[in-house]
């Protein structure tokens, strides 16, 4: 593989990693309004965390591209802190990213947070466990299976996504030249040997972290 | 200031509460009624669970009233659930030691070891809950709720979830809970059987109101409360074993309080279950099981006979049966005849009768 082979690799991690820990934070409380809420909002906020699943990433890319760009509101916003514009950017590339992969985390999480149920977090408070005590010493260990489904859904998700970092990322070296998009220059160098190896390893990274998600995860043994 | 002052009211569609208590600060509380009478519901105001307009007093120290609401977990209770939830990802020992942390060490007047001596559950220690049989779960969770060291212990059905087998098991560390510690409990139980045997104190709850609150004895003898009890009014008598029969396999239970009785102080014949003279016993006698005669006949099988005054008589849910209020040298009783005999022996107020006793339950 070449260095820039290695290098999309490298950065392609660092995107999910990143991407994933941010999401794991911004999730998680999205996840337990939408799991605990009798709100009316819930039908819409979960429509809109749930959009990137059915809309084509060029849609996001393009509406991202426009809002962050020098004339968008979040690209105005960005200038006036001296931040300047985020598309072309890795930092760009993560929040469309986190936009991108959110339902993957969302969902895991809600669900594990409904499967949870109100009894263990009555029983926390009979114990002079405050809210916020009960979140991480009861409802965080009891949702750890979603916790893992959800950091390995989110992390392969950006890992494999493609439309959006071409839309806002374009095609920079190092900076957002991703695995998946370093595979179409490739590809449309007529470049196929080094294709083939990158996306055979892609095939195989992507068969290892669902191996490992069925493996650690079994939902047989959760009870 | 001892005792709990609890008023509640609450709005459903479909179902109300409103209650206006004065309970004890000690002994054992039952919150008696079918489901849907609002006991649970109660419980869960008291703790904090269910939020209802009114005001609480617990021991002199403000839980609720119009300006403020004490949240769950800031009040001094120990709750046990009908099925014992215990956390799943902590054993048996960080399950007991998980309220326990959270108590500050100056609060602390239950040790862990002396709960789990109580409840009889050392060896379940290294376990998880998964791993545990229905009864020993429910010892656990009850023993999570003492280990908080609360000023009042929830019980909310905790035998209810249990087959007949291991509420056998569960009864007897109950008692010992109501003997040996000094917490007010409130418990919840739709089980006159349950009742009988735990509480001192009853109040009975019909539709989100309360029918009746008193002294476990006075409030089964009164005659009011049978239509909530169908066949399983009776009355509980508190006493003492006074000699036991080795022949017979007798004990000899003596109840009431008045010396002056003309028969002597009131005394009870049961089987004997190994309790020594001088052990405290509670027995239980059925409304159904006693007959009233005119003359005493010791010609019969019946081994208690007490002489006893009619002190009133009502009328049952079934227009042919009536209920008659014995007193036996202090001690309530009551018999569920049938009005025609009502009629026959001429029972009313003062009258002298023999009262013959037909089954009596030694129940702890």
């Amino acid at each position: 593989m070449s260095p820039s082979d290695l290098g999309a690799i490298w950065l392609t991690l660092k995107l999910a990693g990143v991407t994933t820990a941010l999401l794991l934070v911004i999730g998680t409380p999205i996840a337990w309004w939408l799991a605990r809420t009798a709100s009316f909002w819930k039908g819409p906020v979960g429509a809109v965390v749930a959009l990137p699943i059915v809309l084509p990433p060029t849609v996001i890319g393009f509406y991202l591209l426009v809002a962050m760009g020098p004339h968008g509101p979040v690209g105005q916003f960005t200038q006036s802190l001296g931040l300047g514009v985020l598309p072309f950017t890795f930092a760009g590339l993560v929040v469309a990213s986190v936009f991108y992969s959110l339902p993957f985390v969302v969902q895991p999480l809600q669900n594990a947070f409904e499967a949870i149920g109100e009894r263990p977090l009555e029983v926390a408070a009979t114990l002079r466990a405050s809210p916020l005590d009960t979140f991480f010493s009861v409802v965080l260990p009891l949702a750890r299976p979603g916790y893992l489904t959800a950091t390995v859904l989110g992390f392969a998700h950006t890992v494999g996504e493609f439309g959006v970092v071409l839309m806002i990322g374009g095609n920079i070296p190092d900076e957002t030249r991703v695995v998946s998009v370093q595979i179409y220059d490739h590809v449309e160098a007529m470049q196929y040997t080094q294709a083939h190896w990158l996306s055979a390893s892609m095939v195989v990274f992507a068969f290892l972290v669902l191996l490992a998600l069925y493996t650690l995860n079994p939902s047989g043994r959760r009870r | 200031m001892n005792g709990i002052r609890a008023r509640f009211k609450l709005d459903y569609p479909g179902f109300s509460l409103d209650v206006d208590l004065s309970l004890p600060g000690n002994g054992v509380t039952a919150l008696f009624g079918h489901s849907g009478s609002g006991k649970t519901t109660l419980l869960r105001c008291v703790a904090g669970l269910q939020r209802a307009a009114g005001e609480l007093v617990v021991n002199g120290e403000v839980w609720q009233d119009a300006t403020t609401t004490l949240p769950t977990h800031r009040r001094a209770i120990g709750y046990v659930f009908q099925e014992a939830s215990l956390f799943p990802h902590l054993d048996v020992r960080r399950n007991l030691e998980y309220g326990l942390r959270r108590v500050p060490e100056a609060r602390r007047r239950v040790g862990l070891e002396h709960a789990i001596g109580l409840l009889g559950i050392g060896h379940l220690l290294g376990r998880k809950p998964d791993s545990l049989s229905g009864g020993e779960r429910q010892r656990v969770g009850i023993a999570r709720a003492l280990v908080v060291s609360p000023d009042i212990l929830l019980m909310d059905e905790p035998l209810a979830a249990l087959d007949l087998e291991r509420k056998r098991e569960i009864l007897p560390y109950l008692e010992r809970l109501h003997d040996d510690l000094e917490i007010p409990v409130l418990y919840v139980s739709h089980s006159p059987d349950e009742v009988a045997r735990l509480a001192d104190h009853l109040v009975v709850l019909e539709q989100g109101r309360v029918v009746a609150s008193g002294g476990l004895g006075e409030t089964l003898a009164r005659l009011d409360l049978p239509i909530h009890l169908g066949e399983d009014a009776g009355v509980v008598l508190d006493g003492e074993v006074v000699e036991i029969d080795g022949n017979w396999h007798l004990a000899r239970v003596r109840v009431g309080q008045s010396e002056s009785h003309p028969g002597g102080p009131v005394s009870l014949w049961v089987r004997d279950s190994g309790h020594p003279v001088g052990h405290r016993a509670r027995v239980r006698i059925l409304a159904r099981d006693v007959s009233l005669a005119l003359d005493r006949h010791d010609d019969s099988s019946i081994l208690n006979t007490l002489s006893a005054t009619v002190v009133e008589v009502a009328d049952d849910s079934h227009p042919a049966l009536s209920m008659v209020r014995l007193d036996v040298g202090g001690a309530p009783l009551v018999a569920r005849l049938t009005r025609r005999s009502v009629s026959g022996l001429e029972l009313r107020p003062g009258k002298l009768i023999w009262a013959q006793i037909k089954a009596v339950a030694l129940i702890g």
